[in-house]
């Protein structure tokens, strides 16, 4: 009998960037990405959602323990990403459009490695209280 | 007399710091809040104004008027934009959230029709902190 259990921590982290491609010029750029690719970066307030997916371990009842996902997310995403500016203060985003998509891609990357491969992980990520992501899909 | 609220939002890069002091000392007073090549936030604004309904239309103001006047007057000039380097009510001043709501106000005041009376700016920086500002 299936007896997985979707286990979730929410987590929040401020943070300036821009779009653009550099393969294109200027009103290309802004022909895409509109005001988002505007010079001086403007910025959001990221929510995240991560989501594990198990079954509970007999001997605890957790699927995993939430404070270690809490440090893990605390240690990997937030040192890397909070009041930062994506675009020039990360290496994940130095050749990488920092789109919702591509950072729940970076975010999912950077965290599946610390998380028992047995559990499921899918990252919900929102840009704006109206725009959000999930990877994966 | 009645309070009517428009509720707005934009997005925007910012960073507190004061030029008199060094890099150290900001860090300390701002701390992650000074990162040199800024950060951002989703602003959500409550604007509220103060009247009598109107005794032709029942309205306080008429709050399509009301947005665009917000849009023209205030989002246009800091939506998607750094508030330390593109937004012109803002030189020469800290960018914080306090600041910022003042400036608003000034922005938007000047602008509303007859009879009404601009009561709050109140600006959310996050959805855990936010600031009002009575004008006063």
């Amino acid at each position: 009998m299936n007896k997985k259990v979707a286990v979730f921590r929410r987590e929040h982290f401020n943070a300036a960037h821009r779009l653009f491609n550099p393969d294109w010029d200027d009103a290309t750029n802004t022909d895409v990405f509109g005001k988002c690719a505007l010079p001086n970066y403007h910025g959001h307030n990221y929510e995240l959602e991560v989501k594990v997916v198990g079954e509970p371990d007999p001997k605890t009842g957790f699927v995993m323990d939430l404070k270690k996902l809490s440090d893990l997310i605390e240690t990997e995403i937030l040192g890397r990403f909070d009041h930062k500016n994506l675009n020039l203060d990360t290496e994940a985003f130095k050749n990488l459009n920092p789109t919702a998509e591509n950072i729940a891609i970076v975010i999912h990357d950077l965290l599946r490695p610390h998380i028992d491969e047995k559990m499921d992980l899918q990252i919900r990520l929102y840009e704006t209280p109206r725009n959000f992501v999930e990877y994966p899909a | 007399m009645v309070y009517l609220t428009r509720v707005e939002h934009f997005n925007a890069a910012h960073k507190l710091f004061n030029p008199a002091w060094d890099y150290e000392k900001n860090e300390q007073v701002f701390g992650k809040c000074a990162n040199e090549n800024w950060h951002g936030h989703n602003y959500e604004l409550y604007i509220t104004v103060k009247g009598n309904p109107d005794p032709d239309t029942g309205f306080v103001v008429d709050v399509k008027r009301l947005s665009l006047l917000i849009k023209e007057h205030v989002i246009e000039k800091v939506d998607h934009r750094n508030l330390n380097i593109d937004v012109d009510f803002m030189n020469g001043q800290f960018c914080s959230t306090e600041n910022l709501a003042i400036g608003i106000w000034n922005q938007l005041s000047p602008h509303l029709p007859d009879k009404v009376v601009l009561h709050c700016v109140k600006l959310y920086e996050t959805p855990r902190i936010y600031v009002e500002y009575f004008g006063v």
